[in-house]
């Protein structure tokens, strides 16, 4: 299974990113600038975390015109997985591949903590391994995680299963109905505030973020080997 | 040669958290009299156009393709020439 990870000026996870995958699943993943267009060769996009393009006008709105979006469009439309995290969940609500958008955290401080979160749908490419109703814990770094979409859509993804992740206990940000983590409706496409690369090994604090990289693989394996 | 003057606010329904912050500095500075404060954008875009319509649609189409996110933001403009 081939990864690439989108790398934008501002982005700083992008090598946690390449770690992660070298350590859980030891796949092939290439760093891809954000100026190439063709992502064809690759069969999974990650969109890392960090402040592309300085966060300027709002978090995400600069990069996603950058010609690599082309790119993760036709991935997505062709049902390939792309993974938002953080900054990265942010650029794919910009370009219109997952619904909402992230106001300021509603108590304004930039929040860097380990945060308890509920996989609240395990039926999805990225989170099959993990239990339903599970608790894992996930590293969260940012200022604005504070995820907004109106009443029609909040019930469209409460009945489409499109919430994936919510925050347990203490909410970090003010997010409407807790949620932490939501995908598209065709479930190829999912975006997190948390930061599953940042947990992989123990010193880390938590390994609970390696199952979301074999959750990946075992879905590309299965459907490579239903082919 | 047009300038536009466009200001970008959140959508009423979306809560404010900065704006909620500066109307409580207001109230610690004792101007008791604030009973709400939005903060939004104000941006100032120079066009090359030759008549205003012209301009016009281009502001628009900025605004919805980048200025201004519809999920949480309006907008609106004052155009005059430059």
């Amino acid at each position: 299974m081939r990864f690439a990870v989108l790398v934008f000026p501002g982005s700083n996870c992008d090598i946690d990113c390449e770690k992660a995958i070298q350590k859980v699943l030891g796949e092939p993943i290439d760093f891809v600038w954000h100026t190439q267009r063709n992502l064809d060769d690759y069969d999974a996009i990650i969109v890392p975390g960090g402040f592309s393009y300085g966060d300027y006008l709002r978090a995400g709105a600069l990069a996603r015109f950058s010609p690599v979006m082309e790119g993760v469009v036709k991935a997505a439309t062709e049902g390939k997985l792309v993974l938002g995290i953080c900054n990265g969940f942010q650029i794919l609500q910009e370009a219109g591949l997952l619904p909402g958008a992230m106001r300021m955290n509603d108590h304004l401080k930039f929040r860097c903590d380990i945060q308890p979160l509920t996989v609240v749908n395990n039926s999805l490419p990225f989170t099959q391994d993990y239990q339903m109703n599970e608790t894992i814990r996930l590293p969260i770094a940012h200022g604005q995680g504070n995820f907004y979409c109106d009443e029609a859509t909040h019930y469209e993804l409460t009945q489409k299963g499109q919430i994936v992740f919510r925050y347990q206990g203490d909410n970090p940000n003010g997010s409407v109905d807790d949620i932490a983590g939501v995908c598209n409706q065709a479930g190829n496409v999912l975006g997190l505030m948390p930061h599953p690369e940042r947990a992989i090994v123990e010193w880390m604090g938590s390994q609970d973020g390696g199952k979301m990289f074999t959750s990946m693989l075992r879905y590309w394996e299965e459907k490579i080997g239903a082919a | 040669m047009y300038k536009a003057t466009i200001t970008v606010r959140l959508k009423p329904s979306v809560l404010d958290p900065q704006g909620s912050a500066v109307k409580g500095s207001l109230h610690s500075l004792g101007f008791a009299a604030v009973t709400d404060v939005r903060i939004g954008k104000t941006m100032e875009v120079w066009i090359s156009a030759t008549e205003s319509a012209e301009a016009e649609q281009k502001v628009d189409e900025m605004c919805q393709k980048l200025l201004a996110n519809p999920v949480i933001e309006t907008y609106d403009y004052e155009l005059e020439g430059a």
